[in-house]
């Protein structure tokens, strides 16, 4: 971590040397974020990009830890008068920063003061409906969006005799089959648990997660998820990790090498699991869509995304928010996403850099990638499915899967779980409604 | 004899003892002072909206059956992994201090745990005992026993006090060590002279004139205990599952880091802070009189 660091930092040295001589006066803009490894390099290659197009502006990309490092690290910034010009935050803290009016600066009025050309409409509506008002005002431009998918291990699937299971009564049955015969430890399994079996799961059904479009429309919002889907769907997780066919695999990200290693033939997990799975497993795989239930009318509807996306910081001066502005531009540029797509394996923000990746014939050897599109793209998003904006996401989400937990060690029933998640939920959103900015 | 040291310049004594007083202000009074303010605030994470609630975040606190559940482990995990580590270390350091071929080597290897931080240590145990990626785990699973610390709340708790044992035993061997080495030779020669074997003179010998260092270590273990395990917890469990293996100090982390959520964390320190004084105060005016220095 900490070379990577270091590399990041005398990347950032070079470019600095290469840029700074000419200009007079270059106004510098802050941009702090989470990436590491080849992501990392993909935003110092942007920064660099973005600092030789021009002399006016210079960005000045740094790594500040993991997601909820770097959030912290803005926040303390912020309450020390010192913030950073651009903060990446992952989603889950959206409604964290979006409370905090005047500690930042909403990407739609940015524009509109800098006089940057923006039209929302050019911006995948699945994935800034997260980032949007119910009005349609983006207030964060995003950078880096995933979707929950399928990992599939195509050599074992073949081994049973089973195609690729569409609806969740197919996966059962498929995993059944696997943990009969050479998987005893795992017929499929899950990383982000709550993300994949609650957020996802409602999204997908079209049921809600909380009232109030989910929190998009206020924080005065109240968790609806103990409803007959999630139940059912629990309980059957339950039941079957009696005899491990499903097995949990922990809250977050941490079992996803049982799929590379091929313990678990089928894993849900993020779209952005692609760059592991490239890297290290040796057999044939696949990344289909979520499994839905065939007796929930319409389903499925449509994914919700994860990852990350930029906030634009308050209280900085006007020029400092043109070159912000002219970064965003900068950005959304159809080539420079299709370059970000390509090379971070997160999707394209704007329709046209999406088309332009299709156009051009890669998803061809890897329609795999094109999966979390088509999943966010499947339908119009409802009410239930443009996304999720709670307050204390990280605890939220903690809590949630302590129940579940509960649930799957066999210490609660799936509805008492379900139902204590909901409660206790109630309790945290009603506590930072208190100390949401009004 | 003259036993008080005499200072001719009456600004002398203060102006030495002021740069220790400073940072003791700076360092542990000021933020206590604090977290004490702190604690009766409602406050976003921004710091923009911020309300004085009295003691609402105490009485939430109180009010919550979760948290004693919390006191009551964060007790039991104290306790089980100061008494562990120590009679652990205990033995070893007894076994070391024998004369034996390589022993110097044997007491390097021992003390070198403690090198290691506690986030590095939970790495490590993860390793070895992970369900699916650890080692050991196949071993007990070949053994026929069901280990899954992923979903099973004890043996996560488990798994935390045999990781945060593990790493205080170099500590508390250290010390043993010392305590061992300053026993004067002709007091267990004597004993053994008049017939007591190696038991009984460790009981009624040994133990005793160690009682000074088992003391100490008894009370730095139980802050080991409360405060230093957060790294462990936090790389192994997380606090899970479900809330099985959540402490006083990884909850203050949680809810005041990743949740934003200072009053409350706030709030909990404070508590913390008293049950420490508390507990120290009674270390040492109860057991402290067993000690004989």
């Amino acid at each position: 971590m900490a070379l990577r660091h270091f590399g990041a930092a005398a990347a950032i040295a070079i470019a600095a040397g290469m840029t700074a001589s000419p200009a007079l006066a270059v106004t510098e803009i802050q941009w702090w974020h989470a990436m590491t490894g080849a992501n990392n390099d993909v935003i110092v290659k942007l920064a660099n990009d973005f600092n030789a197009s021009q002399s006016d502006y210079k960005v000045i990309p740094t790594y500040k830890g993991s997601y909820p490092d770097t959030m912290n690290a803005g926040i303390a910034a912020f309450r020390a008068g010192n913030a950073p010009h651009i903060m990446q935050v992952f989603e889950v803290g959206t409604a964290t920063m979006m409370a905090a009016t005047g500690a930042v600066k909403p990407v739609y009025k940015l524009m509109a003061d800098a006089g940057e050309k923006f039209d929302p409409k050019n911006y995948l509506s699945a994935i800034t409906g997260y980032y949007s008002t119910s009005k349609g005002e983006m207030l964060s431009f995003p950078f880096n969006s995933s979707s929950t998918v399928m990992w599939v291990n195509l050599d074992e699937l073949k081994k049973v005799n089973a195609e690729i299971p569409k609806t969740w009564p197919e996966v059962f049955e498929v995993a059944k089959k696997l943990h009969d015969n050479g998987h005893p430890t795992c017929g499929f399994s899950n990383s982000w648990v709550t993300w994949v079996n609650l957020e996802q799961l409602s999204a997908w059904h079209n049921v809600p997660l909380a009232s109030k479009a989910n929190g998009l429309d206020g924080f005065d919002t109240k968790l609806e998820f103990n409803a007959p889907l999630q139940e059912k769907h629990l309980e059957k997780l339950v039941e079957l990790q009696k005899d491990k066919t499903y097995d949990y695999a922990g809250r977050t990200n941490q079992g996803e090498g049982r799929f590379t290693s091929g313990e678990c033939a089928i894993y849900l997990t993020s779209s952005a699991f692609f760059g592991n799975v490239k890297a290290q497993a040796k057999f044939n795989f696949t990344a289909a869509p979520m499994p839905y239930y065939p007796d929930v009318k319409g389903a499925p509807q449509n994914s919700i995304i994860g990852g990350a996306s930029l906030w634009v910081m308050g209280g900085k001066s006007a020029d400092e928010y043109k070159g912000v502005a002219k970064f965003l531009t900068f950005l959304s540029d159809t080539d420079r996403q299709v370059y970000i797509h390509k090379a971070s394996g997160y999707l394209p923000i704007t329709k046209a850099a999406y088309e332009k990746a299709k156009a051009e014939g890669f998803y061809k050897d890897q329609p795999y990638l094109e999966t979390p599109l088509l999943e966010l793209t499947n339908k119009e998003p409802t009410e239930n499915s443009r996304g999720l904006r709670l307050g204390n996401m990280v605890q939220l989400r903690d809590v949630w899967s302590e129940e579940i937990e509960q649930a799957l060690a066999g210490k609660k029933t799936a509805k008492q779980a379900l139902d204590a998640s909901v409660e206790r939920g109630n309790t945290m959103l009603r506590q930072f409604e208190k100390t949401a900015v009004k | 004899m003259q036993k008080q040291a005499i200072f001719q310049s009456k600004l002398l004594p203060y102006a030495l003892v002021a740069p220790q007083l400073a940072i003791v202000l700076i360092f542990f009074y000021w933020p206590a002072a604090q977290a004490v303010i702190q604690s009766f605030l409602l406050q976003d994470a921004f710091g923009l909206s911020t309300s004085f609630v009295w003691f609402e975040n105490y009485v939430e606190l109180f009010s919550d059956p979760a948290y004693f559940e919390t006191v009551v482990r964060t007790f039991f995990f104290s306790f089980a992994i100061a008494a562990s580590s120590l009679s652990v270390a205990l033995l070893l350091a007894v076994m070391a201090d024998k004369p034996l071929r390589g022993g110097a080597v044997y007491r390097t290897l021992l003390i070198w745990p403690y090198a290691v931080a506690p986030p590095v240590v939970g790495v490590l145990w993860v390793f070895m005992l992970h369900p699916s990626l650890g080692v050991l785990s196949r071993y007990l699973r070949a053994a026929g026993i069901e280990w899954n610390p992923l979903l099973d709340g004890n043996q996560a708790a488990t798994l935390v006090i045999l990781a945060a044992a593990w790493k205080q035993i170099s500590y508390n061997f250290l010390f043993f060590l010392a305590g061992l080495a300053a026993i004067p030779k002709s007091v267990l020669e004597a004993a053994a002279i008049d017939g007591a074997r190696p038991m009984r003179r460790f009981w009624t010998v040994t133990f005793p004139l160690l009682s000074p260092t088992i003391f100490f270590l008894l009370v730095v273990n139980i802050v080991y205990a409360f405060f230093d395990t957060f790294g462990i917890i936090d790389t192994m469990t997380r606090g899970g599952p479900g809330k099985s293996t959540e402490t006083l100090v990884y909850k203050v982390y949680n809810d005041g880091l990743i949740g934003g959520n200072l009053g409350s964390s706030a709030a909990q320190s404070v508590i913390l802070m008293v049950m420490v004084i508390v507990l120290t105060g009674i270390q040492f005016r109860f057991v402290e009189r067993k000690v004989t220095y």
